[in-house]
């Protein structure tokens, strides 16, 4: 089995393996293991740019993409960083699984390790669903997304890709904007730039913060200026359509004159700004088109080095996996 | 038959006694306490130095699921964990399947309880027909039948005109209306302390605002009819400090606090097991700041008593994501170990202030018999071992459930024995008591 040459070389990872089973969550990680995952997916994504893309390290091995809601974006950049590195692939979605039927969890994912999958890639809408998990599963849990909790890969992605661009994380001014309380991608980038050593910045209207948010090292505004002011990164979350329920806010219209992410606002950010969103992005209400579109925008970037960034993840857990049974 | 519990230290502050004294039990009664009593014939029971002869203690809150969820508990499985955990009498929440809002239903559980003969069991009987909220239940015939307060317990009473209705109507019979203080619409569908441990968990939060909000309500309510009110499970500190002025303006309103929100916080939700669903309860583990004003509130006379919430669940039911876990753990088995470690070992209160929170207070917010050791009163006898060390063993409960977040727990402080009607109905062997 050929293993991915590791071609970054500045800084040398202080490891050479994750210390552990599963991947749940950043809030676990060691700066020099979110160092290794980033170093190996710059080796994966060289695979990427080959006319075979191909390579058989996860040959053999079974993943099971266990997602109990709708996603296109995730599920599509597992399957294929998975087919990339050559494991034998399984879709499960919710509304094709026994779910709909009343099992519980728990027992679906007992039944698939019956049939000995290696790893279970999960997207769930409760949080701590992976934690679950992992306490009953052999196999290594991959968190694709549990509920407002956190979605690593996404946050890896996100930092491989300002890393592309700045060279570096740290010292590096990101300002987050949105609905923050509801998002599982703040949560894991929070953990993830400040364990990192950048200076994050959250903004959002009041009735959109987590509580105590500035507790886990970031500062919080409402003033967008404030947030947008001299930053290197600005990252842009969802506004659900569905927000106005509940009082969060009035209306998408008012958000967007309050928080919107527009030309003038962007002007008071550093001048080689990049912008970033998770996606799916809701034009005209969180980001304006000009912006999306716009010459800062390295929105696509981040989608592209989704799947080199999952091919990392994957193939260090992979042998985390055969290191346990091996034990 | 008598029996003569001879040369322990007996704690019994209704009588404002505490000290090394004789009790004597003549068949089901209480028929003397004092220093030398003659043995005359009585069964002599050597109390061992370090135990402490309590009268029985009484929690007032505990689920036993009977009728509808045997599965979880049944009243016989629950008194017998009622009495492995030194209660004598336990007063039993109605919101069974079928709740407990018609005489038939309190009928049921007390026959129940009679067959069992293991702790007293006081059932009480709903607020609303249904517990949905709408129309007043039967409660003279519930009052009739031996219920000894109401409650819609699970949820708040749903209007604050039923709620002041409720209070007059059973003012009527001098019961007391016991409240599970939330404001539905700010609790919304929370799962846990709204904190910055939910918030970096994900998990959707309710604030303690809205429980203060629901006992802020009862108050006025309790001024405006007279009528005793009653704080279920309180965690917040703001219900505490709402507690606290009213009772400063007379007003006939008492609390209750559980073990497990003078001992947790809601930093449980994040370790050493995240997301565990035995740490998933209504009200919620809240902040630090709230904990440690039910401490301040226990060791300042402010709290009135302790009660478990005791909630079981069969395990298939927790072992679901969290936020759709049932809320509730087991707690009669844990309380007096968690009580005597965390308040009197802890140099908190002493032991007199622990037995008015476990038996006193229960007994006349209640209005049932027990509470103390006077001559005449029901043999309902605690012998507690103070400084016994125990191994809290989920495995090894009473319960029919096993949901506690306290497996693996060391403490300080434990039951010798447990004594309903003069019948020693639970013996601790590891107390070193012969009865």
């Amino acid at each position: 089995m050929s293993a991915p040459v590791i071609t970054h070389v500045d800084e040398t990872p202080a490891v050479t393996s994750l210390r552990r089973k599963d991947l749940l969550g950043i809030a676990d990680l060691a700066p020099d293991e979110i160092s290794l995952i980033l170093d190996t997916a710059e080796a994966m994504k060289e695979i990427g740019s080959r006319p075979i893309k191909k390579v058989p390290a996860l040959r053999g091995k079974t993943v099971v993409n266990l997602f109990f809601e709708p996603s296109t974006r995730t599920r599509t950049s597992f399957e294929i960083a998975e087919k990339r590195l050559s494991a034998d692939t399984l879709n499960i979605a919710s509304a094709s699984s026994s779910v709909v039927k009343g099992e519980t969890l728990a027992d679906t994912a007992l039944n698939l390790e019956a049939m000995q999958p290696d790893m279970i890639v999960l997207r769930h809408p409760s949080s701590g669903a992976c934690h679950l998990l992992s306490r009953i599963c052999r196999s290594a849990i991959i968190n694709a997304g549990d509920g407002m909790h956190e979605h690593p890969t996404q946050a890896l992605l996100d930092a491989f890709t300002i890393r592309e661009r700045k060279k570096r994380l740290a010292g590096l001014k990101v300002a987050i904007i949105g609905d923050l309380l509801h998002s599982r991608v703040l949560r894991s980038n929070i953990h993830l730039l400040t364990k990192m050593g950048a200076d994050v910045w959250v903004c959002g209207p009041p009735t959109l913060f987590p509580t105590d948010i500035t507790r886990c090292g970031v500062r919080a505004t409402s003033a967008i200026e404030e947030a947008v002011a001299d930053a290197d990164v600005i990252m842009l979350l969802r506004i659900q359509l569905e927000r106005m329920e509940g009082a969060f806010l009035p209306s998408l219209r008012e958000y967007f004159n309050v928080c919107g992410m527009t030309e003038a606002r962007l002007r008071r950010a550093k001048p080689d700004v990049i912008i970033m969103h998770p996606g799916p992005m809701n034009r005209g209400v969180e980001i304006a088109s000009e912006v999306a579109d716009g010459p800062y925008s390295v929105i696509l970037d981040q989608v592209a080095n989704g799947v080199a960034v999952r091919m990392g993840v994957l193939y260090l857990l992979a042998g985390g996996v055969e290191h346990e049974t091996a034990v | 038959m008598k029996r003569l519990f001879k040369g322990g230290r007996v704690v019994d502050p209704a009588n404002g006694i505490d000290g090394v004294h004789d009790v004597l039990i003549d068949g089901d009664r209480i028929a003397a306490i004092g220093r030398d009593l003659p043995v005359d014939g009585a069964a002599v029971v050597e109390i061992p130095h370090g135990l402490v002869v309590c009268p029985g203690f009484i929690d007032m809150h505990v689920h036993l699921r009977e009728p509808g969820q045997e599965h979880k508990e049944t009243v016989a499985s629950g008194a017998a964990a009622a009495v492995a955990g030194g209660f004598t009498a336990v007063a039993c929440m109605p919101n069974t399947i079928p709740v407990n809002d018609d005489a038939n239903v309190t009928t049921y559980i007390l026959a129940k309880a009679a067959e069992a003969g293991l702790a007293r069991v006081y059932p009480i009987g709903a607020v609303s027909r249904g517990s949905k909220g709408a129309l007043l239940a039967d409660i003279a015939e519930l009052k009739q039948a031996g219920c000894v307060a109401i409650t819609d317990d699970g949820h708040p009473v749903a209007t604050a005109l039923l709620l002041r209705r409720a209070m007059e109507y059973a003012g009527m019979f001098g019961m007391p209306v016991i409240e599970h203080c939330e404001d539905p619409s700010l609790r919304g569908d929370g799962v846990a302390h709204e904190g910055y441990h939910a918030a970096m968990l994900g998990l959707r939060g309710m604030p303690g605002a809205c429980e203060a909000l629901g006992v802020e309500r009862g108050i006025l309510l309790s001024e405006l009819t007279g009528s005793a009110f009653h704080v279920a499970h309180m965690s917040a500190r703001a219900s505490l400090r709402a507690v606290r002025k009213g009772k400063e303006a007379g007003i006939r309103v008492t609390c209750e606090v559980a073990p497990h929100h003078f001992t947790l916080t809601d930093e449980s939700l994040a370790s050493p097991i995240p997301y565990d669903t035995n740490m998933k309860m209504n009200p919620p583990l809240r902040e630090a700041a709230d904990r440690d004003a039910m401490l301040a509130g226990i060791a300042d006379g402010s709290v009135d008593a302790i009660a478990t919430d005791h909630a079981p669940h069969h395990y298939d039911e927790k072992k679901v994501e969290f936020d759709r876990a049932p809320f509730g753990i087991v707690g009669l088995e844990t309380a007096v170990p968690l009580s005597l470690d965390r308040l009197v070992h802890a140099g908190l209160i002493r032991l007199p202030r622990l037995v008015e929170l476990l038996s006193v207070n229960p007994a006349r917010i209640l209005g049932v018999r027990g509470g103390s050791l006077s001559p005449g009163a029901p043999a309902d006898v605690t012998i507690v071992a103070p400084d016994l060390h125990v191994r809290i063993e989920a495995s090894r409960l009473r319960s029919r459930s096993r949901n506690t977040p306290f497996d693996g727990w060391q403490l300080q402080g434990g039951v010798a024995a447990t004594i309903v009607g003069g019948r020693p109905v639970f013996i601790n062997s590891d107390a070193g008591l012969a009865v």
